[in-house]
């Protein structure tokens, strides 16, 4: 499997095709320009996290829908007929793809759904399910994979692969992934309303920056943690990306999604391991039951290190209202249990 | 490993294990006498009823106050407390009969719980919440479900002749003045404070299984009410160990593991058991031919 992490390159490709090629298509083909009609474009995302890169890219000029809300599981959601009315009457629908959104096809077809989609996590190279501990260990020896991943071949591979659930879909869980979700929205929003495009691309480069920039920090965070200490358990297996970008190893008693559930025998294993690697910190997350990591924590002495977000921010008065300060918690959280303080 | 090894490890070695199998116990000492006074008055379904009941209660008490314990339990009391109350006044006022109340009053109970929860809007997996883990028991939900299985086992004692009275002829009971009326509301509070007891270690449908498939096996063994009952108590903590050493072994699910070992136990039963068991039929076949 490839250890080298998505990069924004295959992003950047999509990016200047969909705004070149996209754009002179839209134009020959004399489709509405949406925000010159009066009203503005009307975008819905599928969950959280896209909702507030949508915002942050977009402002004011887009009218944006998120259809999972805060603390909302996109594994087991079911959509509502009012989720049906905004698809229907949207211009531009935002999805993580990657076989997240298991209810999105059945929505769009009931929704009638007209306009566009942008799959943001297009050119981001996904992890496959198995190997992932053979992954978190490489990427500890080589934290710094990310600057060399820049000159990546664009992730062809991804597009092929996008429909069946093989692979991880929390690639968000990587600030340089998130930097190509980034990307590809800011492309997506520009075609669908080109009167707004500078804004777009504007707010888009700054907040790319500024991904860019929490992404070194938090990488020279963790890189300061001895390697031994850097293993968690967590209550989902949400964080594979995380870990291998900032070499951390993740452990899940729950398997890939919320929807397994765990036996006495994983449960078991789980306390083994905790004790036998001297593993000191326990997570819980905000869209799944802790009861079972609280009595895994009692179980080995461990702590429970806190509650981390992994596919759903927290409401706005939360500790992870937008996605840069969901970044910013989990790895304070995680920063914090691993080096003992 | 010996089989010794096997079976008393896991239990040695975990916590959790321990804890699981001291809810399993409990849940199958109170629930396994009250499904064969369920059987008994062909009330084998009302279980499931009272389940579907208290659900939406349980949901409503998880949205008000998060995942508390005394939430959950106080709303899923209250649901099922104010069907079985209702069903009970109403088959006993009118001509419906008490199936049909109940049946009306828990389908009105479970939409309202999912009325209300669509309201609130929130889609934290609530299934796997009111689905119970029955691996992660903690100090509080142990002792409720052991509090509950006191109760019933007290009140089950005191009670035992008026509700057998009541079980085999209702009109007798109502002849010598008997409270015939109140026993069989004390009764259905007492399923419902098990279901509500269980549903924090297996799920508020899974304990159901526990409740009335002993219950349904032990049919198949002892002819007398408390034989049924020791042997449903028995067949309770056999599936629940059973179910667990399966979890831990072959990695299986625990509470379906759980039912399933009783469920294994109930079709042993219907082959093997003494009492009108199959195999027992055709041995007897050629005694009655003679």
């Amino acid at each position: 499997m490839r250890l080298q992490p998505p990069t924004s390159a295959a992003g950047l490709v999509r990016h200047h095709l969909l705004a070149l090629g996209l754009a002179a298509g839209l134009a020959a083909a004399a489709a509405p320009a949406f925000a010159a009609d009066g009203h503005p474009l009307k975008v819905v995302a599928s969950f959280s996290i896209l909702g507030d890169m949508v915002k942050e890219i977009a402002g004011d000029a887009a009218e944006l829908t998120v259809l999972v809300g805060p603390d909302g599981d996109a594994h087991v959601y079911e959509p509502t007929p009012s989720d049906a009315k905004a698809l229907g009457e949207a211009d531009l629908l935002v999805v993580n793809g990657l076989g997240f959104e298991a209810f999105m096809p059945r929505l769009v077809e009931a929704a009638g759904f007209k306009g566009r989609t942008v799959v943001a996590s297009t050119g981001v190279t996904p992890r496959e399910w198995e190997g992932e501990e053979e992954a978190g260990h490489a990427s500890a020896a080589a934290p710094d994979h990310a600057e060399a991943g820049h000159e990546g071949e664009a992730g062809h591979a991804a597009h092929e692969e996008h429909d069946h659930g093989a692979h991880d879909p929390h690639a968000w869980q990587d600030l340089g992934n998130g930097e190509t979700y980034v990307e590809n929205i800011v492309a997506a929003l520009a075609v669908a309303d080109p009167a707004h495009a500078a804004q777009y691309e504007r707010n888009g480069a700054a907040y790319v920056a500024d991904l860019a920039a929490l992404d070194a920090r938090l990488k020279k965070t963790f890189a300061a943690i001895p390697a031994e200490r850097r293993k968690v358990v967590t209550s989902h297996d949400a964080f594979g990306y995380f870990g291998a970008a900032y070499g951390i190893e993740f452990i899940a008693p729950q398997g890939v999604s919320t929807d397994a559930e765990a036996s006495a025998g994983d449960v078991a294993r789980i306390i083994e391991q905790i004790r036998d690697e001297h593993i000191t910190a326990v997570f819980v997350e905000n869209i799944t039951d802790p009861r079972l990591l609280d009595r895994i924590a009692a179980e080995t002495g461990a702590k429970v290190g806190g509650e981390l977000y992994s596919d759903a921010l927290s409401k706005a008065d939360g500790p992870a209202p937008t996605y840069v300060k969901m970044f910013e918690h989990n790895a304070s959280a995680l920063a914090a249990a691993m080096s003992g303080s | 490993m010996s089989p010794a090894e096997l079976v008393l490890d896991p239990f040695l070695d975990y916590g959790f294990m321990r804890r699981a199998l001291v809810g399993c116990v409990a849940i199958a000492l109170g629930s396994g006498p009250l499904g064969v006074f369920l059987i008994q008055r062909r009330m084998s379904l009302m279980g499931d009823a009272m389940a579907h009941a208290i659900l939406p209660g349980a949901a409503v008490g998880f949205l008000v106050a998060g995942l508390s314990l005394f939430a959950m339990t106080l709303g899923g009391a209250i649901a099922g407390l104010t069907v079985a109350l209702l069903a009970g006044l109403v088959s006993r006022a009118t001509p419906l009969r008490e199936d049909a109340s109940f049946a009306a009053f828990y389908l009105v109970s479970l939409g309202l719980g999912v009325l209300l929860v669509s309201l609130k809007g929130s889609n934290v997996d609530l299934l796997r919440v009111l689905f119970g883990s029955v691996l992660a028991l903690d100090d509080a939900a142990i002792l409720l479900v052991a509090s509950v299985t006191t109760a019933t086992l007290v009140l089950l004692a005191a009670l035992y002749r008026v509700l057998v009275a009541e079980c085999l002829d209702p009109g007798f009971l109502k002849a010598v003045g008997g409270g015939g009326g109140v026993v069989h509301l004390v009764f259905l509070s007492l399923v419902v404070m098990n279901l509500v007891g269980g549903f924090q270690a297996l799920g508020t449908l899974m304990v159901v299984g526990l409740m009335m498939l002993p219950a349904a096996a032990a049919r198949f063994w002892a002819a007398s009410l408390p034989g049924q009952m020791a042997v449903a108590v028995l067949v309770g903590v056999g599936a629940g160990l059973a179910g667990l050493l399966a979890s831990f072994h072959a990695h299986f699910a625990a509470s379906p593991a759980i039912i399933l070992s009783a469920g294994a136990a109930y079709g042993l039963s219907i082959l093997l058991g003494p009492e009108g068991g199959l195999l027992a039929g055709l041995v007897r076949r050629p005694h009655l031919a003679r």
